[in-house]
């Protein structure tokens, strides 16, 4: 295998005759050693820091996970003590089920809407599409914590915008914090405002790659440019609508960022935890309560599994209805 | 374009309604923006007018200056930090990217497919699973509060290498390279006078997404950086916490921290937006 590299390739065959003697004769020792370690110096700054970094914290999580362990004390081992716990623990059920609300509160709008708009971007005789396609993509530049900290402002109680607007059609100002659905729609509005833009860019890329001659075919028969949605993009898209939909069920379910600045940094969320997901749940378990790390480790891993079955599942579903 | 003809032409024309939901789509996108700077720009008690202000005012130097002069929030320790920061992960990103990607598309090794999905299954795993390790590693070798504990671990990253793969492969040809080899180059002269040229146009991309994506990082600066050596994102949530009835202040701060990327955004959205788009085709 090593010394494959020194043989060209049989296919680019023409001038091999002539110079391929001439060229083994050529590579020098420190050629040779160049050939055969260079490759793998190249790779190994990745893997290298991935291994400190990223797979020995992780193994490291599930060791910790089976032990009552302080991140600045003693640890004991305890087995899967932890998960027990987890499994009777309401407070980790309240923060599951704030998860999956806002998850799919926040992702089934998104991608129809991405969906929507990637459809009308996709039309061939757009004008200004660069200008479209840029001003959508927009709010996915801006930083999660900064449009967390405007929109905890437009979702104010007494002078926020959003109540403003509202209370042109007669609806009383909402406190958005206090409950749990109105905390729900204020987050996953925030969700929805950065992500949209950027599903909406990969659904056209999708579609673009579609050959256009399927669309001419279905316009010969007749069918309009909604007919031609349903017929020919809808399941022609389905890969590209896989990998969204995975990327947003790793990305929904770890949601910390726009709930924690919300209500003002709290780790518990709303004032009875009407918002708190289970990453928040992480935290406060572990960094911001260093005694109970182990726990927290355990709601790490039970967020993964979480993570990996919910994937799983969409995977099995996107494959099989948009057909 | 010249195919299709004017019986197909009629269906796809673009109508008005398509305009008009476009137009609905970016001026949600873009309100949020333009309010946060209308506020930065005003008094504070602006923002019990109604309805809410919709033009700017000219007091942003004294909105920003107030969030400058805060002891509690850093703001401009912050703004260094993001800077070193983000500069010094996407030079490496850049740097380790390429090599590796080169080294995946265009060398013979033992083991490269596998380690090759090793790199793809990496981006899979949700990084906040090590994070609880992580922070009493940083802890046990001293880097908490310290600039190396959000820099170090970010230096190279799986997206780096595959999009560099991805790019390298069609981007380089392999005469080319067994030219220069035939010519005496060693590895790395292939790599730094051959590769790196014509990786150019995607190691700029990665650049751009890397240095946005840094900047705009935050649960890991925020478990692992106090306030007294924030980055600008950490300075802003400490900012909007402590003084979350100073608006004008809070928003002046935030529109600090938005604009330069917004302004890179718009000089290179398109190279920006292409990647995104070719990434997601490809993968």
């Amino acid at each position: 295998m090593s010394l494959s590299a020194t043989t060209a390739p049989p296919s680019r065959g023409a001038p091999t005759k002539h110079t391929q003697p001439r060229r083994r004769r050529g590579y020098s020792r420190f050629t040779k050693l160049d050939m055969k370690y260079s490759p793998y110096l190249y790779v190994a700054p990745f893997f290298v820091l991935f291994g400190i970094f990223g797979l020995y914290p992780m193994l490291w999580t599930l060791w910790m996970s089976l032990h009552d362990w302080d991140l600045v004390g003693t640890h004991t081992f305890i087995g899967l003590e932890n998960y027990s716990a987890l499994l009777s623990d309401d407070y980790f059920w309240n923060a599951v089920r704030n998860t999956f609300g806002m998850f799919v509160l926040a992702t089934v709008p998104q991608l129809a809407l991405a969906l929507f708009l990637a459809n009308l971007l996709n039309r061939p005789m757009l004008r200004a599409r660069t200008f479209f396609r840029m001003a959508i993509f927009v709010p996915n530049v801006v930083s999660v914590a900064a449009v967390a900290i405007v929109f905890g402002m437009l979702f104010q109680r007494d002078f926020g915008v959003v109540n403003w607007f509202l209370g042109i059609f007669g609806v009383d100002a909402i406190d958005w914090r206090r409950e749990w659905w109105s905390s729900w729609i204020a987050i996953s509005t925030m969700v929805d405002w950065r992500w949209t833009g950027y599903n909406t860019l990969i659904l056209l890329a999708g579609m673009q790659a579609i050959p256009r001659d399927l669309y001419e075919a279905a316009a010969m028969d007749g069918a309009g440019p909604w007919r031609q949605f349903w017929t020919v993009t809808l399941p022609m898209l389905r890969p590209t609508f896989v990998f969204v939909v995975i990327l947003s069920t790793i990305g929904g379910l770890q949601l910390f960022v726009e709930p924690l600045i919300f209500n003002n940094g709290n780790i518990m969320g709303g004032t009875q935890r009407e918002f708190q997901t289970v990453q928040m749940y992480m935290f406060e378990n572990s960094i911001h309560n260093l005694s109970r790390a182990g726990y927290g480790a355990a709601v790490a891993w039970a967020l993964f599994l979480m993570i990996v079955v919910v994937s799983v599942l969409n995977f099995v579903i996107t494959r099989r209805s948009v057909k | 374009m010249t195919t299709i003809s004017t019986g197909s032409k009629r269906l796809w024309r673009t109508s008005p309604l398509t305009y008009i939901a476009l137009i609905l789509a970016v001026l949600s996108s873009i309100y949020p923006l333009y309010y946060m700077f209308v506020i930065a720009t005003r008094r504070n008690d602006a923002i019990n007018d109604t309805p809410p202000p919709f033009t700017p005012s000219s007091l942003f130097g004294d909105n920003i200056n107030r969030a400058l002069d805060n002891d509690t929030a850093n703001l401009l320790q912050g703004i260094v930090n993001s800077v070193i920061v983000a500069s010094v992960v996407t030079a490496s990103v850049v740097l380790t990217g390429s090599l590796a990607g080169f080294a995946f598309a265009k060398l013979k090794f033992r083991g490269r497919n596998g380690l090759m999905l090793a790199v793809v299954a990496t981006m899979m795993v949700p990084t906040q699973l090590g994070i609880i390790p992580l922070w009493g590693l940083m802890q046990d070798i001293g880097w908490y509060d310290s600039l190396l504990a959000v820099t170090v671990p970010f230096l190279a990253s799986a997206f780096g290498v595959f999009m560099m793969r991805q790019y390298a492969s069609s981007a380089v040809s392999d005469e080319l390279i067994e030219a220069a080899r035939i010519d005496g180059c060693s590895t790395w002269r292939i790599y730094w006078n051959v590769v790196l040229p014509a990786l150019r146009p995607a190691a700029a991309v990665l650049g751009l997404l890397t240095f946005m994506q840094t900047w705009n990082e935050f649960v890991w600066p925020f478990a692992i950086l106090s306030s007294d050596n924030p980055t600008l994102q950490v300075s802003l949530s400490t900012l909007s916490y402590a003084y979350y009835t100073d608006y004008s202040m809070v928003f002046a701060a935030t529109a600090v921290g938005t604009v330069p990327l917004i302004v890179v955004f718009i000089l290179f959205g398109r190279q920006i937006i292409g990647g995104i788009m070719e990434g997601a085709v490809k993968a």
